[in-house]
């Protein structure tokens, strides 16, 4: 089930509350079982409200990766882009948060490119770490760099929504996390400056811009200076990818999500020696894979996401 | 030492230079479960320390100082760097900077 509000009331504190505690409890963003559970989502949305806005959020799909946790990214990457071409109501856009390619190498981002595209929609991207490898990130900017700032951060709006591409994977200090920099800082205070504070907010990002599990390096270590930013929105959610599994949380105002990846798995925070891709059964592995689908209503405080595997 | 025998022995000379530069040693690092192991090496200057990526990520060594920088290693590459100033050298990755390493240089020979 998503989480939806439609009982006719704003937001009072009590449903707030309730919402809190669903988050807690995994209830808000039930994996579904393949599209036509969000489909009931897409519907609902058409009906209800106009100005909706339904995108999707695609990330690490490490084309180039070829090691016994999925051999076959290419493959996975086409099955996850089908069941997005599926999906009666077309989304409006994607968003794909990082690791488009495992090394950064040029047929890598071609491969991406090519089954991406499949989807027909327009794509906005921000790097991981694993798409900046080359030498000056040539490849990265040349593709996806135009019109960006410094390292590739961006921002647009649509349908009255206001996004935000951040790069927290570039010129990182040893022995930290995942990091924004003074410059980026600047203008996303810039970028902010002069928003109605009513105005919802999307964030997105590689690396969870939340202290999930710093011991990993899962987390950014300047994010709390954006936040601080973001504080007088009324409605920010934060996107992100980089640990191959979907975690969420809620504080205040902002809900913190990160989507699967189409490519391999990753253990749960300090579920294994390191955070390296988990081996699973084949049979399981498309269940531990999947995209997610994230819906604005008008009046809604909070955006409703689903993700959903490639199976199960 | 090696040179004061050297010395005694002039018919050795070459034989011993030889032995000079084998014995500058080839220290391995191991990179699995994103750590370096050992996490900390202590070598002797003209030593040459190789590091193996065993993780199916890739990892970069990179001196934090930038007194040396690897490609990012795919699995079971390796980086080689020879050492030749005594000091601290503190690295890390660059796509996962909480991993880190440090190699310690002492003095080669002498006294
Ligand atoms: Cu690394």
């Amino acid at each position: 089930m998503s989480h939806n509000r439609d009982h006719g009331e704003g937001p009072n504190r009590r449903k707030v509350l309730e919402c809190m505690t669903w988050a807690g409890t995994g209830v808000l963003w039930t994996i579904a079982g393949g599209v036509p559970h969000s489909l009931g989502l897409v519907g609902e949305a058409a009906a209800q409200e106009a100005k909706g806005l339904t995108f999707l959020q695609i990330s690490d799909s490490h084309m180039g990766f070829d090691k016994p946790a999925n051999p076959n990214v290419k493959g996975t990457l086409e099955e996850a882009i089908g069941r997005i071409k599926a999906i009666p109501a077309k989304p409006a856009f994607m968003i794909h948060t990082g690791d488009i390619t495992h090394l950064s190498k040029e047929q890598e981002f071609d491969d991406a490119e090519k089954i991406i595209s499949q989807a027909k929609l327009d794509v906005h991207y921000v790097p991981g770490e694993h798409d900046i490898i080359d030498p000056e990130n040539k490849l990265y900017k040349e593709r996806y760099g135009r019109g960006t700032k410094g390292s590739g951060y961006y921002s647009f709006d649509a349908n009255g929504v206001h996004f935000m591409g951040l790069v927290n994977v570039a010129n990182l200090k040893g022995g930290g996390m995942g990091s924004l920099g003074d410059e980026q800082l600047k203008w996303i205070e810039d970028d902010l400056k002069g928003r109605s504070a009513s105005q919802p907010i999307v964030v997105f990002a590689h690396i969870p811009l939340w202290a999930l599990y710093p011991t990993w390096g899962w987390g950014t270590e300047d994010s709390e200076q954006a936040l601080g930013h973001l504080k007088r929105f009324g409605s920010v959610t934060v996107l992100n990818g980089h640990i191959h599994q979907v975690m969420q949380k809620v504080e205040g105002n902002v809900t913190f999500h990160t989507a699967r990846s189409t490519a391999f798995p990753q253990p749960a925070p300090g579920a294994a020696p390191s955070a390296g891709p988990l081996k699973v059964p084949d049979d399981k592995l498309r269940t531990m894979l999947g995209t997610a689908s994230v819906t604005f209503k008008q009046g809604e405080q909070r955006l409703a996401i689903i993700d959903t595997p490639l199976a199960g | 030492m090696k040179f004061v025998i050297a010395r005694a022995f002039g018919a050795m000379v070459l034989l011993v230079a030889s032995m000079a530069a084998a014995n500058a040693a080839n220290i391995e690092v191991k990179i699995d479960n994103f750590s370096y192991s050992p996490q900390t090496v202590t070598v002797k200057a003209g030593d040459t320390v190789t590091w193996t990526n065993g993780d199916d990520i890739p990892h970069t060594v990179t001196s934090k100082t930038g007194a040396f920088r690897s490609k990012a290693l795919d699995t079971d590459d390796k980086f080689s760097f020879t050492f030749t100033t005594p000091g601290a050298f503190p690295y890390f990755c660059a796509l996962h900077p909480h991993m880190t390493g440090s190699i310690v240089v002492e003095a080669s020979g002498g006294t």
